[in-house]
């Protein structure tokens, strides 16, 4: 015992002059190494003093970045989207100035000069030496321009200069696609590469301009310039050009951009046509938009708010990032799961009353048509929109079944299209509540799920999607905003490839059963977009489709949803997706009228005008459908 | 005066025991603090703005000390494994969603603040690595020497694929720093160092483009003035036109007129260098020895094990900081990226560095009131 204590307490006091020894050693190591730094810096600084003193003195070449121009960006038929304007911006030479508090209240006399400009222009006055300029305000009109230089004489040390800055000509109906680029702020700069952008002075902050920064932007590149003793330059040496950004070319038809704007009104909602073939974006659009060209150079405070406050949410892309409950328009992916999982045939038929109850449970789930359908088959009740019939179904399949094939179609996560800001929706399943809520699956959240309701949620982008993947009867592909990129104007443009996404794997017969319901819900007398189109047909082809209206809150069991009597905040979402022509789709949409009311006589009308100008401008119909 | 147990002491003295500090330990880095603004304003083109950013910063790393100072190092002892688990857990993450920033996978955001867990490491290392080694024998056998070379080699191979060369090369310093202190034979460093040499073939063939860049401007700088060669051409000339007595505070044309680059950051030295000249240099050479001397000797008076390893280990890791730097910006190392100790702008490597420091006090308070 005494033993050991005096062991342990020897082998403490070994350790410790060990670790004597050792920091001995270290310091002895640092020592040779801070003699070794000494010499280094003793030669440079002393022994080849004169030399670097000769180097630093002809040292005049200084190198300074030349950004690129950004690329272009254009619609499918090169209609121009995105351009850069020449645009006149005010620059002062603080030591040429002198006074600056009198300069600026002389030029505040001229031009309207906003406290966050001259806050802006006094921080980096702060920052920069004296000899540079630097800017005071943007996007000077013509006005302005005349007014300084009529009164250049009484203005040292400001100059006018004119930069190419981004500007957006359509504005307001395509802000939601392409985006817009702003100044470069803390936040840019960590994402971005500093070396490339040394001379940039914007970069694309939403949309497509965010996307495809890398391709938009360009290489940098620099001149070697002379500069004199007090660091001014005075001549350029050499220069390696800058790679100008490369332009791109949108799938986007901006006429049926605005074909789809325009049917819309006078609602808010958001359109999406995709191409099935190619996955290519024909439109997209979230309305009301707002013009993207304020934000290039920081939109005052008051304005931004203004947007912010506006109740028809301008700034929300309701196309991407709109997440709605799909209502019946799902209906189709349900039947599909029904006759795939062999629940159900095509034949069978039941009839349909204004209520459901899962057995066992007192709670109705009720019908949308009071009273119900009377006997239907499936075609049927994908045409009339039997919200019995498919209570019905779901509760034979189970969750369990039924999310497999949402997710199939794509719902609960993101399509993956090339612009910013997209949201994946939500496909309820057990593991998604447990991970979620934490709570289990009830029977009767899976009876509402096939009708659209409760906790699924669905983007527009994604209805579009899923009438895509039904006209391609399950191919499903990638789509996508961008057609082609094309270099600078020389040599034809690139073509990106269509890309296809895991299909939908379903027979052909039961890719049969939905198609023939979807055309029998538009054009049979019984249908529920019979009112809309069927009634008064386009000439040559057939519309495949199917409506929906998604309640934006949940009525009690005795309550009557009454339109008339709600606040408009409160109407059903109108929802409509649809395909056409229907033997060989063209063209895919997916409609949804906010607070529109009824998905038949609301959403549907959007859609067929949406297909008809497409078609139309196609060529494929001679015109669109007689008006009635 | 006041009295504590039965001795005078002087006011200065009494504050700098309440608040568990050595006084010629803060008085030494609170020199180079000092001396660090002073350059910095030069080097930022006489900015207030990244002054005032600057003296934020230390204010934040000096409140980090007096925090760490007070900590005990028994609680500090028993945490240091865990904090060396949460520690490799957030590289991971980085590893898995880290942000990427300039091209280099180095972040995590928490949505309220954004950090670098590599910064982390630098500290959780020398404290696992003693951790580990003060509860074997000592001097370590081949066995602790195979789990320690584990614990280094994982978060070095992490922040190495992030890439951050620099930063590796501090995190497997402070591990293998605390190894060395704790006495290990003199075999195993040959042995280590063999098989660095063996490494380097491998390690080339691991590096990114621009990392390779840099060793080759190293042989030979002249061969790309424009590109990669233009730092050290640049910092070259900075140094050496600084000449005996320098140009003088705030009139270094190289980095005045912008010629150098990342002037204010790992480039700093450069710019005292050119204004102080070579007597600047040598005194700020003394004030870094006298700070890692007066580490190390915290260190050896230390009474514990786990404290004298903690304490050299971070002392010298100072040092490693120090001599890299200088080495690469007058042109003997490649540039990997590590800026001067409390002198170079920027607050991350300011507040590890602080709360190291603060770790060195609260060893030093410890060892007074074991004394007692």
């Amino acid at each position: 015992m005494l033993i050991d204590r005096q062991d342990s307490y020897d082998g403490e006091e070994r350790d410790q002059r060990r670790f004597s020894v050792r920091v001995f050693v270290a310091l002895l190591i640092l020592f040779l190494l801070i003699m070794t730094l000494g010499v280094r810096l003793f030669s440079l600084q002393v022994g080849a003093h004169e030399h670097f003193t000769t180097l630093s003195e002809n040292n005049r070449l200084r190198i300074e970045p030349i950004p690129p121009t950004r690329g272009l960006i254009f619609d499918r038929n090169g209609v121009l989207l995105a351009e850069n304007r020449p645009a006149y911006q005010l620059e002062v030479t603080v030591e040429q100035a002198g006074d600056l508090d009198l300069l600026l209240e002389r030029l505040s006399g001229l031009v309207d000069l906003s406290t966050l400009e001259i806050e802006r222009f006094l921080a980096s006055v702060r920052q920069r030496r004296p000899f540079q300029p630097v800017l005071l305000k943007a996007g000077l009109d013509d006005e302005a321009v005349a007014r300084i230089a009529v009164a250049r004489h009484e203005l040292p040390g400001v100059e006018i200069e004119a930069r190419p800055v981004r500007h957006y000509p359509l504005g307001a109906d395509f802000a939601h696609v392409v985006g817009y680029v702003g100044r470069i702020n803390e936040q840019d700069l960590r994402r971005l590469d500093t070396r490339n952008y040394a001379g940039t002075s914007h970069t694309g902050k939403t949309g497509v301009e965010r996307y495809y920064e890398d391709i938009l932007h360009g290489t940098t590149g620099h001149k070697q310039v002379e500069v004199n003793a007090q660091g001014r330059v005075i001549r350029e040496l050499s220069a390696v050009p800058p790679v100008p950004g490369k332009d791109l070319i949108l799938s986007i038809d901006v006429e049926l951009q605005r074909a789809a704007r325009d049917a819309l009104a006078p609602n808010d909602g958001a359109v999406v046509a995709i191409d099935p073939a190619t996955g290519e974006v024909l439109a997209l659009v979230s309305k009301p938009g707002f013009d993207p060209n304020p934000f290039v150079n920081g939109i005052s405070h008051r304005d931004f708010a203004a947007l912010q406050a506006d109740p028809h949410k301008p700034l929300f892309n309701r196309a991407l990032s709109g997440q709605y409950p799909p209502g019946s328009t799902l209906k189709p992916i349900v039947a599909l799961a029904g006759l795939e999982e062999n629940v159900t045939t095509a034949e069978r038929r039941m009839f349909a009353t204004g209520y459901f109850q899962i057995p066992g449970h007192e709670r109705r789930y009720r019908d949308w048509k009071r009273g119900g359908h009377g006997w239907v088959d499936m075609s049927r009740a994908i045409a009339v929109s039997s919200d019995v019939y498919f209570y019905d179904l779901a509760f034979k399949l189970g969750i369990d079944r039924m999310a497999p094939m949402f997710g199939a179609f794509g719902i609960g996560s993101r399509v993956g299209i090339d612009a910013t800001g997209e949201r994946p929706g939500i496909l309820p399943s057990r593991e998604w509540k447990r991970s979620v809520q934490n709570l289990p699956w009830f029977p009767g959240e899976t009876v509402i799920t096939a009708i659209g309701q409760g906790y699924m949620l669905a983007t527009p982008l994604q209805l579009a999607d899923v009438a895509s993947t039904l006209a391609n009867r399950g191919h499903r592909v990638q789509p996508r905003l961008l057609l082609a990129i094309h270099e600078g104007g020389n040599g034809d443009p690139v073509m990106q490839p269509v890309q296809h996404l895991p299909p939908v794997s379903a027979s052909e017969a039961h890719w049969d059963v939905i198609h023939k319901a979807l055309i029998e819900s538009v054009h049979a007398r019984h249908g529920t977009a019979w009112g809309s189109i069927g009634s008064n047909p386009p000439s040559g082809y057939q519309i495949a489709g199917k409506t929906g209206t998604a309640q934006v809150f949940s009525l009690a069991p005795d309550q009557e949803y009454d339109q008339d009597a709600l606040d408009r905040r409160l109407w059903d979402h109108a929802l409509f997706v649809a395909y056409a022509p229907a033997d060989s789709p063209t063209i895919a949409v997916g409609v949804l009228v906010e607070h529109g009311g009824s998905g038949g006589r609301v959403a549907a009308p959007v859609a067929r005008k949406v297909i008809d100008f497409h078609l139309a401008s196609r060529g494929q119909v001679a015109a669109a459908g007689e008006g009635p | 005066m006041i009295s504590v147990t039965g001795r005078e002491l002087t006011t200065s003295q009494w504050l700098l025991r309440s608040l568990r500090l050595d006084g010629t330990l803060l008085v030494l880095i609170a020199v180079l603090l000092m001396l660090g603004l002073v350059v910095l304003f030069s080097a930022s083109g006489e900015s207030v703005e990244a002054l005032e950013r600057q003296m934020s910063r230390i204010a934040i790393g000096m409140l980090a000390l007096l925090v760490v100072a007070r900590i005990p190092i028994s609680t500090l002892r028993a945490a240091s494994p865990w904090l060396f688990l949460a520690a490799l857990g957030l590289l991971f993450a980085v590893v898995l969603f880290g942000d990427v920033g300039k091209g280099a996978r180095r972040w995590l955001d928490l949505g309220v603040i954004r950090f670098q867990p590599s910064e982390i490491m630098k500290l959780a290392m020398p404290l696992m690595v003693a951790w580990y080694l003060s509860l074997r024998k000592a001097p370590p056998r081949f066995l602790d020497l195979l789990v320690v070379g584990v614990l280094i080699v994982v978060p070095v191979v992490l922040i190495m694929r992030q890439p951050d060369l620099g930063t590796a090369l501090l995190v497997g310093a402070a591990g293998l720093l605390v190894v060395f202190l704790a006495g290990l034979n003199w075999r195993w460093f040959v042995g280590l160092g063999l098989a660095i040499a063996a490494l380097i073939p491998l390690l080339w063939t691991q590096m990114h483009d621009y990392q390779r860049q840099r060793v080759l401007t190293l042989l030979n700088p002249e061969s790309d003035p424009l590109g990669a060669g233009y730092h050290i051409i640049q910092s070259k000339i900075a140094i050496g036109s600084g000449g005996l007595y320098g140009k003088g505070w705030l009139n270094g044309t190289q980095s005045q007129l912008q010629f150098l680059p990342e002037r204010s950051t790992d480039f700093v030295f450069a710019v005292y260098a050119e204004e102080f000249g070579f007597l600047g240099v040598v005194l700020l050479m003394a004030l870094y020895f006298l700070i890692v001397g007066r580490g190390l000797w915290i260190a050896a008076m230390a009474q514990e094990r786990f404290c004298r390893l903690i304490a050299g280990s971070i002392s010298l890791t100072f040092a490693v900081y120090m001599v890299v730097n200088m080495g690469m910006v007058s042109g003997l190392l490649p540039v990997v990226g590590i800026p001067l100790p409390l002198v170079s702008y920027g607050g991350t490597s300011l507040v590890t560095l602080m709360v190291g420091f603060g770790i060195l006090m609260a060893v030093h308070s410890q060892q007074r009131l074991v004394n007692r």
